[in-house]
């Protein structure tokens, strides 16, 4: 717990630093971006909008590293996700939303599954490693997107002026919770889905999988557990995840689909998950930290002109902050933790026998 | 603690692992600095505060594991560092020469051009030894020099340490082994948990003296076991032919039978096969040709898994890549492979409270010293590791147990421990197939010995007719 505190106040020192040099003052910019975040009229119900896809995306994530495998294509799977689950949101028209809804929202997460299986696929087979596949599925997805959107007779809706999808089926649209807000239901999922995947991780056989192959590939394989198998399920399941943050997010805020790539979502969970050292728990105040200056950022350039693109520098450092922890532990004199449990390493996979 | 090492000696320091002897080592050659105390040299008190310092006092070291570049040829490695160079260009020609002319003033035949891949171990060995010459070393340490040597090699090197002596030069020589120690050594020092327990010499104690100190309480030596009585064949390897990771042959059509009640020994100098051949066997690489038989029924083309619940127990060579995950409780380890069956599962979720039933039985059975099943395994001394490994193989009653280097690294308590469970596994009727670098533990406990040379068997001897020499001789090809 106090590493992460640590590494982000570190953060915000060096965020602090960025202020000044641009010639503004942290405290009133900081001060805002906190009003912005919470205090402002309806700030916290739209920070907790952000929070929703960054919970699922960080649960994903989370769930990877717990086996070894460091999936930077959540932005991709979010991506493919939103676009399965548009297509079925806008197609089915007049059934029951208790039928239109969660049908459009397993498509999404289907469509998020399958996505991620490729590379799981490919490294349990190959050997490719994860973080190459996932990069370059990434584009795949971004231009498998814009082009099903701006074709005719696709998924490009007619009559408009810039590309996007058909508007959903409000029968399959996510209810809004607090009146007058953008708040929907799919923040709930999403805290649901926190103890679902710690359950998963901690309870169940498949989590022991999951887990023993992620500290000792060799030792599993050796007590008959197929290593391939497993990363083929995990990448799955991790991008089964980021798959249901992007059709929650059509589904609850845009209600379709446009061609621009998504807002870097699936890059900021990287973060989110390695700042909750992989653990479901922690994902929710580090996707709440993250949804707070995603959506304080706007007011805090409104009132003190310091760019919104200083929260990237914020969030960058956290990041390295995290990712160093010998200089966190230096700078606030922490002792040293034995137990690591975030582990990000480079593994070979031998093929399987038979 | 004190070390006095004089020149011209041979000082054995003797101790199980992790009694300090490396790590002592290891300050002498300056990887780690003490806490307290002072080292002198020649009379002086001085400061290692580096391997550089030790090289410039001329301590020299020899790692168990070699630290030497494959594709580069003998001679590039022994300049290393310290090259022979003409206007910053490396000057070969001089290099080879240099390296010749130490190697004949020592009597360590090399040929400077040869590269370290393509040599045997003992002579990549002799390598390591003239490097340490070249930078001028006088005192010597070996760390576990023998442990992957032949017998003859042994006594190759036993030769070049006298000789090394003889010109007054000193060795230190770090070994667990004791015979190696009775005929190597001018003085002994025997190490226990971090403390020197003994300094004597070879004239002065038997062996047993030196083990009851290593380990301070009386120790058997030999493994008691009456004759085996062997049932049916429960494993058999019909014309093996396995690859290595570099896709090379390295089991070349192994034929073998083990039966129930019986251990059948690989003997070999590790490398020869040894971890291709027990990893086709359970299934971890495929093979080539050939066939693996459980009890009559071909398994060659089932996976781990299938072989696991057949029957076929594993102790891997490596208990930390491949017997246990470290970071996972003991109770977790314990089911490693059954994680999935009943009772240790209902509907996908693991029942704790069966699993950590189960690893209380074992833990008590086989006496692993531990605070609670729910520690890491981890935080299991190396015997107590290994002890848990040796436990849950047994604890699935298996009707093979193939067990590769199952004393490696292990204090001798849990040695004893060991080989007593194996023979008295053995006498209620478990097939075992024991592969160990080891000669002694083959001999001790194998009831016949199947001699592995390049990935063939060159040999199958029964245990009682064996000669230690003729088994050398056999483990370096040379019968």
């Amino acid at each position: 717990m106090l590493l992460p505190a640590a590494s982000i106040t570190c953060g915000f020192l060096v965020g602090a630093v960025a202020i000044i040099a641009a010639g503004a003052d942290p405290l009133q910019a900081y001060s805002a971006l906190f009003a912005g975040a919470f205090t402002n009229n309806n700030a916290f119900a739209e920070t907790l909008v952000s929070t929703t896809p960054y919970v699922l995306l960080g649960l994903g994530l989370a769930l990877g590293f717990r086996a070894g495998l460091f999936n930077i294509g959540a932005e991709g799977q979010f991506y493919i996700g939103g676009l399965a689950g548009v297509f079925v949101a806008y197609s089915v028209h007049g059934l029951p939303a208790f039928v239109e809804l969660p049908l459009a929202l397993l498509c999404g997460v289907a469509g998020g599954f399958l996505w991620a299986a490729i590379p799981g696929f490919l490294k349990a087979r190959f050997g490719a490693h994860e973080v190459i596949t996932t990069i370059m599925l990434n584009y795949v997805s971004f231009l498998v997107a814009s082009y099903l959107i701006d074709t005719p007779g696709l998924m490009l809706a007619p009559h408009v002026s810039t590309p996007k999808t058909p508007e959903i089926d409000p029968g399959a649209a996510l209810p809004i919770i607090v009146p007058g807000s953008r708040l929907h239901l799919g923040l709930i999922l999403a805290l649901l889905a926190v103890p679902l995947v710690w359950f998963l991780i901690e309870r169940t056989t498949i989590g022991f999988r999951i887990r023993a192959v992620g500290f000792n590939p060799g030792a599993a394989r050796a007590a008959g557990i197929s290593v391939g198998r497993t990363i083929v399920l995990t990448m799955g399941l991790s991008g089964a995840l980021a798959g249901a943050a992007g059709i929650v997010q059509v589904l609850g805020v845009s209600h379709h689909m446009t061609d621009t790539v998504a807002a870097g979502y699936g890059f900021d969970a990287i973060a989110i998950a390695l700042l909750a050292r992989s653990n479901p728990w922690g994902v929710l105040p580090a996707a709440l930290l993250f949804g707070a200056l995603h959506n304080g950022a706007g007011f805090m350039q409104l009132e003190t002109q310091v760019s919104s693109d200083l929260i990237s520098i914020v969030q960058a450092s956290v990041i390295i902050f995290v990712a160093a922890p010998a200089i966190v532990r230096w700078v606030f004199r922490l002792r040293e933790q034995p137990v690591e449990t975030v582990q990000i390493t480079q593994r070979e996979v031998e093929t399987p026998v038979g | 603690m004190d070390l006095d090492v004089e020149w011209g000696q041979v000082h054995a320091l003797l101790g199980e692992n992790g009694a300090g002897k490396s790590t002592l080592m290891n300050v002498v050659y300056g990887l780690v600095s003490p806490d307290s105390g002072e080292i002198l040299f020649d009379g002086r008190p001085v400061q290692i505060n580096g391997p550089q310092d030790a090289i410039r006092l001329g301590v020299g070291m020899v790692h168990q594991h070699f630290m030497l570049i494959p594709p580069l040829t003998v001679a590039e490695n022994i300049v290393l560092g310290h090259e022979i160079a003409k206007a910053g260009v490396v000057d070969l020609e001089r290099s080879y020469r240099t390296v010749s002319e130490l190697s004949t003033r020592y009597g360590l035949e090399v040929d400077p051009k040869q590269r370290i891949q393509d040599l045997s171990v003992g002579v990549q060995q002799r390598v390591e030894i003239l490097k340490a010459l070249y930078r001028g070393a006088r005192l010597l340490i070996l760390d576990e020099p023998t442990a992957v040597l032949t017998p003859q090699e042994i006594e190759g090197l036993f030769d070049i340490v006298r000789a090394l002596t003889a010109a007054g030069n000193a060795v230190i020589f770090i070994t667990h082994k004791l015979a190696e120690v009775i005929e190597i050594a001018d003085a002994i020092t025997v190490m226990r948990r971090g403390k020197v327990v003994g300094v004597t010499t070879p004239a002065e104690s038997k062996p047993a003296d030196l083990a009851r100190m290593m380990v301070g309480r009386p120790v058997l030596l030999r493994v008691e076991k009456a004759p085996a009585k062997p049932g049916p064949e429960v494993l058999r390897v019909e014309e093996l032919v396995v690859q290595d990771d570099r896709r090379q042959v390295t089991v070349d059509q192994v034929s073998l039978a083990v039966r129930a009640g019986e251990i059948l020994g690989v003997a070999g100098v590790e490398g020869n096969g040894q971890n291709e051949l027990v990893e086709a066997i359970v299934g971890l690489r495929p093979a080539r040709s050939g066939q693996v038989l459980l009890e009559g029924k071909e398994i060659t083309r089932r996976p781990t898994r299938d072989r696991l619940r057949q029957g076929v127990g594993l102790i891997p060579a490596d208990r930390q890549r491949q017997g246990l995950i470290l970071e996972l409780p003991i109770a977790d380890n314990v089911i490693l492979s059954d994680y999935d069956r009943a009772p240790y599962q209902r509907w996908l979720v693991r029942q704790f409270k069966a699993i950590r039933e189960a690893a209380q039985r074992l833990v008590e059975t086989f006496d692993i010293r531990t605070r609670s099943v729910d520690d890491p395994a981890g935080s299991l001394s190396g015997g107590n590791q290994q002890k848990l490994v040796v436990a849950r193989e047994l604890g699935t009653a298996p009707k093979v147990l193939v067990a590769s280097q199952p004393t490696r690294g292990v204090d001798v308590g849990s040695i004893e421990f060991i080989h007593r469970r194996l023979v008295a596994e053995r006498d209620a009727g478990l097939a075992v197939l024991l592969v160990s670098s080891e000669l002694d533990e083959i001999l001790s406990l194998a009831d016949r010995v199947a001699v592995l040379y390049r990935g063939r068997i060159v040999a199958v001897l029964d245990a009682a007719e064996v000669e230690r020499e003729h088994i050398g001789l056999l483990m370096a090809g040379a019968a």
